[in-house]
């Protein structure tokens, strides 16, 4: 009992990296994480073994996932407007523009890239994780990697000028 | 050696770049990246995007954590409703799919909750037999659901089985262990019978359990002070499916076949 507390505890710092980067909104991040938690509390007896952090991965990625599909009817307020940022340089600019490449993922690509880069995840754990085959994983994994390189080289005022 | 023949693959390169390349692939995959621009172009393009990745979200990590997580504190139930509402629909979703049922049989059993199953089978094995009237009140009519909820004293629902060739002939309302039970009859093509039976239960929340009793069986679980039984034949693996897909359909409120596969087992190995 004690182990499994411990367990998830020990995860939580990991599981608001993934929510934050996931979401890109500090509050609904946490608010994931706060739901994530509470229902893997009371879910204890249905978890029988295996990789808890794996586990506790997969709920968040559904609670996510659910919120997403609630929120389908309404139109989202989704921030990739690039006006504000295109002038910055530096690392804010770099830090700002994957923040906005991601935005531009579809949320299972985004998932599947976050859950590899970040949180250090095997392609099959992402898989269970969504619940997909390992070929659904790679194929994600790979229109996410091209899809942040088309963004941001359409962003780039540097590539323009090489042309 | 051979393997450095081998062509290397777009997942190779993905997996070259995410450190989950086999070991004795390596050596071919920089040999291939050596004389393919291109590839080590690309490879290069997801390191960095890899890295500003990390370089962005990985420091929030490293931020202490927020008292609202504590976990003491948020195991206390109803201490945050909207948490717990949210929390408990999808607990339906990954909880019905969680594979936690074959391993039901090992949790300790209340009284309570074997008299609820003991009176829904007894009620099953009763009506499932009956020609003539095994329902009061038929499914179409439109009273059903709010006659058997007001009575029974919770909102009620008739899970729609149709997947399992089950249509719902009607329910009736029988005596229960904590007052009034409703209890739902359904019915294949081949005239086989299956029950859910509801009724209000003190005993705490459950993952749902499989009984048998002679040739009929039962899985229920108990779920926001409601007990719930699916009742039919022995056959556990159909009816522990038949029942999980009830289960969703009642906690989640979602349609039931939408959120299959969507969360993978998690037994133990």
């Amino acid at each position: 009992m004690g182990g499994f507390r411990q367990g998830v505890a020990a995860t939580v710092p990991a599981l608001r990296r993934y929510a934050r980067a996931l979401t890109r909104d500090a509050e609904l991040a946490d608010d994931l994480v706060q739901d994530t938690l509470v229902r893997a509390l009371r879910s204890e007896h249905l978890f029988h073994g295996g990789d808890l952090r794996s586990w506790l991965y997969t709920i968040l990625t559904n609670l996510n996932r659910n919120r997403l599909r609630a929120l389908a009817r309404r139109p989202t307020m989704a921030a990739i407007d690039d006006n504000d940022a295109a002038d910055l340089a530096g690392p804010e600019a770099g830090s700002r523009d994957i923040e906005r490449a991601l935005a531009t993922l579809a949320d299972d690509q985004r998932s599947v890239l976050l859950l590899v880069v970040l949180e250090g995840l095997s392609y099959r754990e992402v898989a269970e994780v969504q619940g997909v085959p390992i070929g659904t994983v790679m194929s994600r994994l790979s229109r996410a990697r091209m899809q942040i390189k088309d963004y941001l080289d359409g962003k780039r005022p540097a590539l323009r000028r090489v042309k | 050696m051979i393997d450095r023949d081998l062509p290397v693959t777009a997942d190779e390169l993905h997996a070259y770049v995410d450190g989950l390349l086999p070991p004795d692939r390596r050596a071919a995959v920089e040999a291939w990246l050596a004389v393919h621009p291109n590839d080590a172009a690309q490879v290069a393009e997801w390191r960095a995007q890899a890295d500003t990745i990390r370089a962005r979200y990985g420091v929030i990590a490293n931020e202490s954590v927020p008292v609202r997580f504590d976990l003491d504190r948020l195991a206390q139930p109803r201490r945050n409703w909207r948490s717990v509402a949210v929390a408990t629909i999808l607990a339906a979703i990954v909880g019905a799919t969680a594979g936690w049922i074959a391993h039901g049989a090992s949790a300790s059993s209340q009284p309570g909750f074997e008299q609820l199953s003991a009176e829904a089978l007894a009620a099953h094995k009763l009506y499932v037999t009956e020609v003539r009237h095994p329902i009061e009140v038929g499914a179409g009519e439109d009273h059903l659901l709010p006659w058997l909820s007001r009575r029974v004293g919770a909102t009620l629902r008739a899970p729609n089985l149709e997947a399992y060739s089950l249509k719902l002939l009607g329910g009736r309302l029988l005596p229960g262990p904590n007052g009034a039970a409703a209890l739902f009859m359904y019915e294949t093509p081949a005239g086989e019978r299956y029950t859910f039976y509801c009724s209000r239960a003190n005993t705490p929340r459950t993952a749902l359990r499989y009984n048998t009793a002679g040739d009929a069986a039962a899985v229920l679980w108990v779920e926001s002070d409601m007990g719930y039984v699916v009742s039919g034949p022995a056959e556990r693996d159909k009816l522990i499916e038949i029942a999980q897909s009830a289960y969703r359909e009642i906690e989640s409120r979602l349609p039931t076949r939408s959120t299959e596969n969507r969360v993978p087992p998690r037994r133990g190995s």
